[in-house]
């Protein structure tokens, strides 16, 4: 039952995003963006070891007032962020470790469509919900803007009739797994 | 208005040309709706073309060839007799059907229907009303479709004969019955297809557009499809007609839907047998094995030459790799091409894969792929069967420009093999390295072929040298020299790059040739160690002598090699007896050996001087020696 569910890539920069339509959304970017620095701070801390070693469900990153955030990595560093609510005590640590590893197999089908180059974003659907930028990098839904590499958040928008290159890619059944993850506990 | 002129030209204007027909009651009544349906408002559709008016007298009604041609193939009667029954109502020879020409049209048809044969004596007679079967539901209604798909189908640059437009009309006809209902709900948008399709008559598409935006508000009327009215020019087999086809359908006859949709909810996405085989064949192209599977580049650079956009083919791929591991197995290709098909010509993707699409099904329904020429030689196949085909010949025609139905499939899948030759070559490396190392072949070929005649070279005695001892001398390094470009002995300089490419080009020969290998790296090194051995290497140059006869190397040595000239002239003919396909690359490797072969010989005149020169000195060293001995001795 997450309210926020974050893709982020291994260079920190988000590679899909989706919370809770009802909230305030820049709250959740924000708060993946925050539990950045714990992944990495974890992932230090945990990395003396063998990389083999290393498990990838981090656990609880970090606990707020009204929420709880966990995280998850993967081998090639692309990091699962889920925030859920803190209310919902009923959320066990392998409920969130069951709903990491299925958010992590329909990444790897993502990965597996020959059209995904990695390092793009993931869409729902042509021209579908586009991310928001917290950052002064907004970008109109038919401009197409890449903004500095440096910002953690940059993001690549497309206007949805460019065929090629800067548009991300489509999936459908990502979307579906996480929408099924924010109703319900999988 | 059409029908009261329709029903004023059958009471009255029947005696111009054909005889006069006896038209009961029921027969004008039905007769007259359907010219009614066929005829479309000469005035009345803004969209028609020019030809047709131009032929179309004023102020007389005629049916269009286009809805006429479907409404006589719903008919179910042979194209032959449908043929006869043209001619005779005289349509032909006025070239429009009329509503006399249309009436006596469909009197024969009953007649026709009825057994009797087609004669004009034949609708004499009292007769039943023509049965036109076209779909489940009445066929009247569809005379709609069948008008649009005409008229699209006139745009497909396809066909050019009647009776083959006849024929296609009767597969499309055919499949309209079971495709076109199921095709109403998915009806797309009128204006997506043009973007895909290549359109020579682009004008004329324009006006199919346009013709068929009027279609949508005018229920069941005929519109004024751009067909001319002779059946001639309408026989493009075409794809878009299914569409407009559908749209109609959906506006217009919700009780054919329900209907059709009950019983095929899934025809735009059920691959007919002739799409079936396309796909294998296309396939094929990119897999030679139809039991294993494309990987995912192959299939994504494949896949990108249909012009969708990423995210639809992404999402396309979505759907039907089922195990999503990143390849396509036939039935997951099969879908796939079959989303990609259904997505060019305008229908909206799915939100699942179809029922008809999965791979389980598509197992079971085509067990067995099978290679048959059924696409150019049955028409009576089902329309999307001829359509969809057509859709991918225009698909891939919008990459290579084909126009012709029978060739694109073989041409198509040529081209494909030509354009993803690079991504097949893991797959098809052979045929295409075979292309490369043909001149490798040749010249191992050559070398073999020396072997036999000139003295043996492989033996890497140095008979001339022999004296000098350098069989002794040499032979220790002979291995050496065999493995890999080691210098001689410090006496010569070291091996320059054109011959260490020659090497590395005769290495190329030892995958491929049996015999090749120790000869080339005899050879090789046989021409390395020219200096050292002069009977070895003479053949070698007598062999390239033919490709570079200004090698000035070989003058001094021609008296020596005489015979071994001839020997090496044998291999010349068995070299021009090699393929045709071959020629160019074994011309190029000749010129590039040329080239090889005249720096080698230089090098082989420097190397040879030196080796006098050292000669020289070796004799003079030997001298002194033995000058010297009886001293040291001493």
């Amino acid at each position: 039952m997450a309210v926020c569910i974050a893709v982020i890539a291994k260079e920190n920069y988000p590679l899909y995003i989706r919370s809770t339509p009802t909230e305030n959304e820049l709250k959740f970017h924000y708060m993946v963006h925050t539990s950045l620095d714990v992944v990495d701070e974890k992932i230090s801390a945990m990395g003396k070891a063998l990389v083999d070693q290393r498990e990838l469900y981090l656990g609880l990153l970090y606990p707020t007032e009204d929420y709880k955030v966990y995280g998850y990595v993967t081998n090639s560093k692309v990091k699962f962020v889920m925030v859920v609510d803190s209310s919902n005590t009923a959320l066990r640590d392998n409920e969130i470790r069951s709903m990491f590893r299925k958010l992590h197999n329909s990444y790897t089908d993502v990965m597996c469509n020959p059209f995904y180059n990695p390092g793009d974003r993931i869409q729902s659907s042509p021209g579908g919900p586009y991310f928001l930028c917290p950052y002064p990098v907004q970008v109109g839904p038919t401009s197409c803007v890449r903004s500095s590499p440096g910002g953690p958040y940059s993001c690549v928008r497309s206007s949805p009739g460019e065929p090629y290159s800067l548009c991300p890619i489509q999936s459908r059944a990502f979307d579906n797994m996480v929408t099924s993850m924010m109703i319900q506990v999988c | 208005m059409e029908a009261a002129a329709a029903a004023a030209a059958a009471g009255g204007g029947c005696g111009s040309g054909p005889p006069p027909l006896l038209l009961s009651e029921g027969e004008q009544q039905c007769y007259s709706e359907l010219f009614a349906r066929c005829a479309g408002a000469a005035g009345g559709g803004p969209g028609s073309g020019p030809p047709e008016a131009a032929r179309v007298a004023p102020g007389t009604a005629t049916a269009a060839a286009g809805p006429v041609a479907d409404l006589f193939r719903a008919s179910q009667l042979p194209a032959e007799t449908l043929h006869q029954i043209t001619e005779l109502c005289g349509a032909k020879r006025v070239g429009y059907f009329g509503a006399t020409q249309f009436y006596i049209a469909l009197k024969l048809i009953a007649a026709a229907q009825s057994g009797l044969p087609v004669r004009i004596e034949s609708i004499k007679c009292e007769l039943p009303l023509p049965r036109f079967m076209m779909s489940k539901n009445d066929g009247e209604i569809r005379f709609g479709n069948p008008a649009e798909l005409h008229g699209t189908k006139v745009q497909i640059p396809y066909l050019t004969t009647e009776k083959n437009s006849f024929k296609r009309m009767d597969d499309e006809d055919k499949q309209q019955e079971t495709q076109s209902p199921t095709m109403s709900p998915l009806a797309s948008p009128p204006s997506s297809p043009p973007h895909y399709q290549r359109v020579p008559l682009s004008h004329g598409y324009s006006k199919l557009r346009s013709s068929a935006e009027q279609m949508h508000p005018a229920p069941y009327e005929a519109r004024q499809p751009l067909v001319q009215p002779e059946g001639s020019s309408s026989g493009g087999p075409g794809t878009k007609p299914l569409r407009h086809q559908a749209s109609l359908i959906r506006s217009f006859s919700v009780e054919r839907e329900l209907q059709d949709n009950s019983s095929y909810p899934d025809e735009p996405w059920r691959i007919t047998e002739e799409q079936r085989e396309y796909y294998v064949n296309q396939f094929r192209s990119l897999q030679p094995d139809p039991s294993s599977f494309i990987s995912g580049s192959v299939a994504k650079n494949f896949f990108t030459k249909s012009k969708l956009s990423i995210p639809e083919l992404s999402y396309i791929w979505e759907l039907s790799d089922a195990d999503c591991d990143g390849a396509l197995t036939l039935p997951e290709f099969c879908a796939a091409f079959h989303l990609i098909v259904a997505r060019k010509n305008g229908y909206p993707l799915p939100e699942g894969l179809p029922p008809t699409l999965q791979p389980e099904y598509l197992q079971a329904a085509f067990p067995k792929p099978k290679w048959d020429c059924q696409l150019f030689d049955s028409y009576s196949e089902s329309l999307p069967a001829n359509q969809q085909p057509r859709d991918l010949n225009r698909m891939e025609t919008s990459v290579k420009d084909m126009a012709d139905l029978p060739v694109p499939t073989q041409d198509v899948t040529s081209d494909d093999k030509q354009a993803t030759s690079k991504d097949s070559n893991s797959l098809k490396a052979r045929p295409r390295s075979r292309s490369y190392s043909s001149t490798s072949i040749e010249e191992a070929m050559k070398r073999g072929e020396d072997p036999p005649t000139p003295p043996p070279r492989p033996q890497k005695t140095h008979s001339r040298a022999s004296s000098l001892d350098l069989n002794k001398v040499f032979q220790p390094s002979v291995p050496a020299t065999k493995s890999g470009l080691l210098p001689p002995p410090p006496a010569l300089p070291p091996r320059p790059c054109p011959s260490q490419s020659e090497q590395v080009s005769e290495a190329e020969l030892l995958p491929q040739l049996s015999r090749a290998p120790s000869q080339a790296v005899e050879s090789s090194p046989a021409k390395k160690d020219v200096p050292y051995s002069q009977p070895p290497s003479k053949p070698i140059r007598r062999k390239f002598r033919p490709e570079n006869q200004a090698t000035e190397n070989q003058e001094p040595s021609t008296a020596a090699s005489g015979p071994a000239s001839a020997a090496t002239m044998k291999p010349h003919p068995t070299v021009q007896k090699q393929s045709s396909k071959q020629k160019k690359a074994i011309q190029t490797a000749i010129r590039k050996n040329k080239e090889a072969n005249a720096v080698l010989a230089r090098l082989n005149s420097e190397l040879q001087q030196q080796l006098k020169e050292v000669h020289q000195e070796r004799i003079a060293l030997e001298n002194q020696l033995e000058q010297l001995r009886p001293v040291t001795v001493l």
